[in-house]
């Protein structure tokens, strides 16, 4: 495989594995994990098999164009720095995956977790390998969705709810500072392009945008790396299953902030603003966490505050501004991520063997799990900084580093002083963890009787170890190569001389060291009682990040929103519309006085047949509504009248399409409704007598409707009169026939030249179509209108009483004669159906008209013999219409881009068919076919759900007990 | 012409905002659809008026002119189609909301008519 398609094998490595392990989710979690396992290792391999190309310094490169015009593509780019990320991210999950499959119960949903895993792993590789900074930030993002998620994992506790979600909060909203950090970065630098980025960093620090580009870079990078004031969230992530946090919160996301100011301290580094701001809050955060640490119980906890504290070293190193600061802060970005990991790991097997992570319970498990102890001591001695141990050198270069910052003597003095305590301290806390659970005595009352986990569960806490041992012992030879490609990938020319040794004589650091070591073991030996005494730090504990969060989170969450709504004039919707008519109202006034729109009239063209016409229409609708109240069928009927005056509109201004489908809409509407109308309440003039205030409400309504009524007929008048300009009409006229092949420019526009909008159209058909199904399903009518109708009743009692009629007979044989007629008719009106949409493209007709006419046909037969006689004889399956619809008119337009053409594309041309001569075919014939079929299964699926209701009802009133009830 | 289709289109107009600000579902229902039928026409005359124009193209291509504006026709085409599902969505739930009440008011409660 050439080098540079193997970082583009790495990324996409992992989701594919957690694809594959999600699908087989339900075959044991030994898959699960070996997949996990195997899909690091490889991922691993890969990028060993890149060390020779990294190690003679080059930048490998691939990119997969997307936006380019946007400047935005798919880049990833491997460099001495990200390479190394690379590896720890594939060691760290090859190990956590192995350490997983035996710390992890048999009964959780392993699939999931190991696939969030996955997830998380490849996420974290897209951002380390990002070559775009917008694309940095998706990844970004990404690692802190799955990290809510596996923080979330066991979501039955409140604690893990609590703590992913305050995660996500935290990380995501740095992230969104961060995007538009990086945005603001683009655009000083003219390009979201890493390298260009990287290059442009004199203009970048020169720009007067840097200071808010930079705080708002920070903010993305301090939420992630857990940097005080954001701190709170990473403690209160601990709810996290122990491999999760070994692997997120301790060895790789947390790196995120810190990789990202290391990354970009060529671009952004070296200021004034940077050395105070990263600097101070790297300074605080270290003395924070290493305090915090001493005080805390739960074993995960100390980890947290320790990895808090060791991450404000490593930011501390970046602010400082020497480039062996940046040297050191790698080198402790690897030595922490191993020995952090492998003591997450012992805290989770302690917690495993012995069912507690209290640190006051546990004690003297060094007798029951020897290896897991020495393992853990090997690693806490590391995380302490002796001597012959990782921890030991990179702390080294630190003291080195605060001595040879510059900042005026007083500075200086208290950047050292606090650097020597936050170091007792961390060699205080780790002796306590260490001592606290492996040494002393062992209590009675541990919740299980704890023993040496299994050996796969040993094995990376023990490689680990080794890792820290190897580097401390040999450091020139394990990471000195890797490190020196690392920094220089970084620092470029700037590289400085550093020797990575054990011994560097009797320096200055090392007498911190010593000094720090012995001040943190008399810490231990004087405190020792009061640590194990206290619940919570004293002092710092007061000022809770967490606690201002929550308030914040109320604050935000529930007061500001239920105050704004309390500002909301009304809950209820009737006064609501009356706001919103009332604000269109005064909208159109301030548009109608600024718009250069002519409203005078001209009497001299009136038509009187027309005239006359709407004078019937004006009646319909004045009559619809004054009727509505009290006499619903009058006023369907007659607003069904308005509906066809303006259908003749239609017909009279040229329109035959139009016509023709509101002709139709106009029936299946009514039809509807009809079906309807018989569980509405009762309703009888002046039953209710009416109060002053209803009698305002209703004059204040005239006068708002005839304010709206005035408005809408002069701007509508004003419109008509208005001269159009030069439309795309003409365009869709002339191109018609050649592009289109169709002579019906309507229906070419609706199928071809504006396709994508009818797909967007036929699919809101097919959803209320389903969502008036679904609503129907589940259909409860008031209980008075759940009996047959009255009406019903009394013929049924008058038919009963008349001897030598047989009962219910009006019942059984209603429409005799027009449902032999309709019977007769309804091949006729499907063929016309069919007719019209075959002729669609030429004529007036369509797909819309047709599919409407066919389900009038459908609901014709089934109100002249009944849903039974139609069902029992016609199988309808208005579902299958619907989805086969939608497929066909989606693959049409899909066919398109099977020739290299973009989606919805036509084609037509003219086929020679023997006795039918030359017949136009068009693609777009076929679009409009599933928009048919969309319109026949909707319209016919919603008319029968209603109908079905009465048919129902009538039967549970009949059978009592409940029959399954019909379905559409 | 334009001064009766005005007319009209402001009357159906008008109709249709005095049943939507009524209480009753049905009236609002009603309303609804008299809105739309102002709304099409509104849309529809926007290109203007045209009596005896031609709303198909013929075999040899003449002038644009002679033919209707197919644009605002295609949009209410388009319009009709999706009134008619939003009519059936809003009649389904009228239905329920009368079943789950007991009562045809459109903010659920029966009191002032």
């Amino acid at each position: 495989m050439p080098d540079n398609l193997i970082p583009g094998a790495i990324l996409c490595l992992p989701f594919a594995a957690a694809a594959a392990t999600w699908l087989m989710r339900e075959r044991g979690h030994n898959r699960a994990a070996w997949l996990m396992t195997g899909a690091a290792l490889l991922g691993l391999a890969l990028s060993l098999w890149l060390a020779p190309a990294i190690f003679a310094g080059e930048v490998l490169r691939q990119t997969i164009p997307w936006a380019p015009s946007l400047g935005l593509d798919l880049v990833l780019r491997v460099d001495g720095f990200s390479w190394l990320m690379l590896l720890l991210i594939c060691g760290i999950g090859a190990l956590v995956g192995v350490y997983a499959r035996y710390y992890m119960s048999p009964d959780d949903p392993l699939a999931r977790f190991f696939a969030l895993l996955l997830a998380f792993m490849g996420s974290m590789l897209g951002i380390v390998m990002s070559g775009n900074v917008i694309q940095l930030v998706f990844f970004w993002e990404l690692t802190s969705l799955f990290s809510f998620l596996l923080i979330g994992y066991w979501h039955h506790g409140a604690s893990a709810r609590d703590g992913a979600r305050m995660a996500l909060i935290v990380t995501s909203g740095g992230g969104f500072c961060l995007l538009a950090g990086m945005l603001l970065l683009g655009h000083i630098a003219g390009s979201y392009e890493l390298d260009a980025i990287l290059a442009a960093g004199e203009a970048v620090r020169a720009h007067p945008w840097y200071t808010p580009t930079l705080l708002l870079i920070l903010l993305g990078a301090f939420t992630k790396s857990a940097q005080f004031p954001f701190h709170f969230w990473l403690p209160q992530a601990m709810s996290a299953p122990t491999p999760a946090s070994a692997y997120l919160h301790s060895a790789t996301m947390v790196k995120a902030g810190v990789f990202l100011l290391v990354r970009f301290w060529p671009v952004l580094g070296g200021t004034d603003q940077w050395y105070w701001i990263v600097g101070g809050v790297g300074l605080v955060t270290l003395i924070l966490g290493a305090y915090a640490a001493m005080f805390e119980q739960d074993l995960k906890g100390v980890l947290a505050y320790s990895t808090i504290s060791h991450l404000g070293l490593i930011t501390m190193l970046v602010g400082l501004g020497s480039t062996l600061g940046v040297v050191a802060a790698i080198f402790h970005i690897v030595n922490h991520a191993t020995f952090k990991s492998s003591l997450f790991m012992a805290a989770g097997a302690v917690d495993h063997e012995a069912g507690t992570r209290d640190l006051r319970r546990l004690g003297g498990l060094y007798r029951v799990m020897p290896v897991t102890a020495t393992l853990a001591l090997v690693a806490g001695a590391a995380m302490a900084g002796v001597p012959l141990l990782n921890g030991f050198l990179s702390k080294e270069m630190f003291f080195a580093e605060t001595l040879a910052a510059r900042q005026g003597p007083l500075l200086d003095a208290i950047s050292v002083v606090i650097a020597v305590a936050a170091s007792a301290f961390g060699v205080t806390y780790s002796i306590r963890f260490v001592r606290g659970v492996f040494f002393g005595r062992m209590p009675a009352d541990l919740p299980r009787e704890p023993h040496e986990p299994p050996l796969w569960m040993r094995l990376p806490i023990g490689f680990l170890a080794l890792a820290c041992l190897l580097v401390g012992v040999l450091p020139g030879r394990v990471i000195g190569p890797t490190l020196h490609a690392a920094a220089g990938a970084v620092l470029g020319a700037e590289m400085p001389a550093y020797s990575l040794a054990v011994w560097h004589g009797l320096t200055t650091p090392l007498l911190m060291s010593v000094f720090a070591f012995a001040a943190g073991c008399l810490l231990f030996a004087s405190l020792r009682r009061r640590f194990d005494a206290i619940e919570t730090a004293p002092l710092t504990s007061r000022f809770s990040g967490k606690r201002l969060f929550e308030r914040a989170l109320a604050l935000f969450a529930a007061d500001w929103p239920q105050r704004i709504e309390r500002l909301y004039p009304s809950r209820r919707l009737q006064s609501q519309l009356l706001w919103i008519v009332l604000l269109a109202l005064l909208a159109a006034v301030l548009a109608a006085t600024t718009a250069p729109l002519d409203f005078r009239p001209h009497w001299s063209s009136i038509d009187p047949a027309f005239a006359l016409l709407w004078l019937l229409g004006a009646a319909c609708a004045i009559g619809a509504a004054t009727q509505a109240k009290f006499h619903r069928l009058a006023a369907l009927v007659l607003s069904g009248g308005a509906g066809l005056v303006s259908c003749v509109s239609f017909v009279w201004l040229s329109a035959p399409d139009l016509a023709a489908t509101q002709l139709l809409v106009e029936v299946v509407t009514t039809i509807l409704i009809l079906l309807g109308l018989r569980w509405l309440p009762k309703r009888i003039a002046g039953f209710t007598p009416e109060g002053r205030r209803q009698r305002f409400r209703r004059r204040r309504d005239i006068v708002i409707a005839l304010a709206v009524g005035v408005g809408v007929a002069s701007l509508a008048y004003a419109a008509m009169m208005h001269p159009v300009a030069d439309s795309i009409s003409r365009f869709f006229l002339e191109q018609a026939y050649t592009e289109g092949g169709g002579h019906n420019v309507v229906n070419v526009i609706l199928v071809d030249f504006r396709g994508f909008d009818t797909l967007g159209e036929i699919s809101v058909l097919a959803i209320v179509a389903l969502t008036v199904f679904a609503l129907l399903r589940r259909f409860r009518p008031a209980a008075e209108s759940i009996h047959v109708p009255e009406q019903q009743r009394q013929q049924t009692a008058l038919e009963a009483d008349e001897p030598g009629r047989a009962a219910d007979h009006s019942l059984t044989d209603y429409l005799m004669i027009p449902g032999l007629i309709i019977q007769l008719m309804a091949p006729v009106i499907l063929l016309f159906g069919l007719h019209l949409f075959l002729r669609g493209h030429d004529l007036p007709g369509g797909g819309f008209v047709a599919g409407i006419t066919v389900a009038v046909a459908l609901i014709l037969l089934y109100m002249a013999r009944g849903a039974r006689w139609v069902e029992s004889h016609l199988r309808v399956l208005p579902l299958r219409w619907i989805g086969a619809g939608l497929l066909l008119a989606l693959l049409t337009g899909l066919g398109s881009l099977a020739f290299g053409r973009p989606f919805m594309t036509s084609h037509f041309q003219y086929l020679e068919l023997p006795l039918l001569g030359r017949v136009p075919l068009a693609t777009a014939l076929l679009f409009d076919l599933g928009v048919f079929a969309v319109v026949v299964g909707a319209t016919v699926l919603m008319l029968i759900a209603l109908a079905h209701q009465s048919l129902r009802r009538s039967r549970q009133a009949a059978d009592a007990p409940a029959t399954g009830g019909g379905q559409g | 012409m334009e001064l009766v289709l005005a007319a009209a289109i402001g009357i159906l107009a008008a109709s249709g905002v005095w049943l939507l600000l009524r209480p009753r579902s049905f009236q609002v229902i009603i309303g609804l659809t008299l809105i739309s039928y102002a709304v099409n026409l509104f849309i529809f005359s926007i290109g203007g008026l045209r009596t005896g124009a031609d709303p198909v193209l013929h075999e040899v291509a003449g002038n644009v002119a002679q033919y209707t504006d197919p644009l605002p026709q295609a949009l209410v085409l388009t319009a009709i189609v999706i009134g008619f599902a939003t009519t059936a969505l809003f009649l389904v739930v009228l239905l329920t909301s009368r079943g789950l009440t007991g009562n045809d008011h459109v903010d659920g409660e029966d009191g002032t008519p």
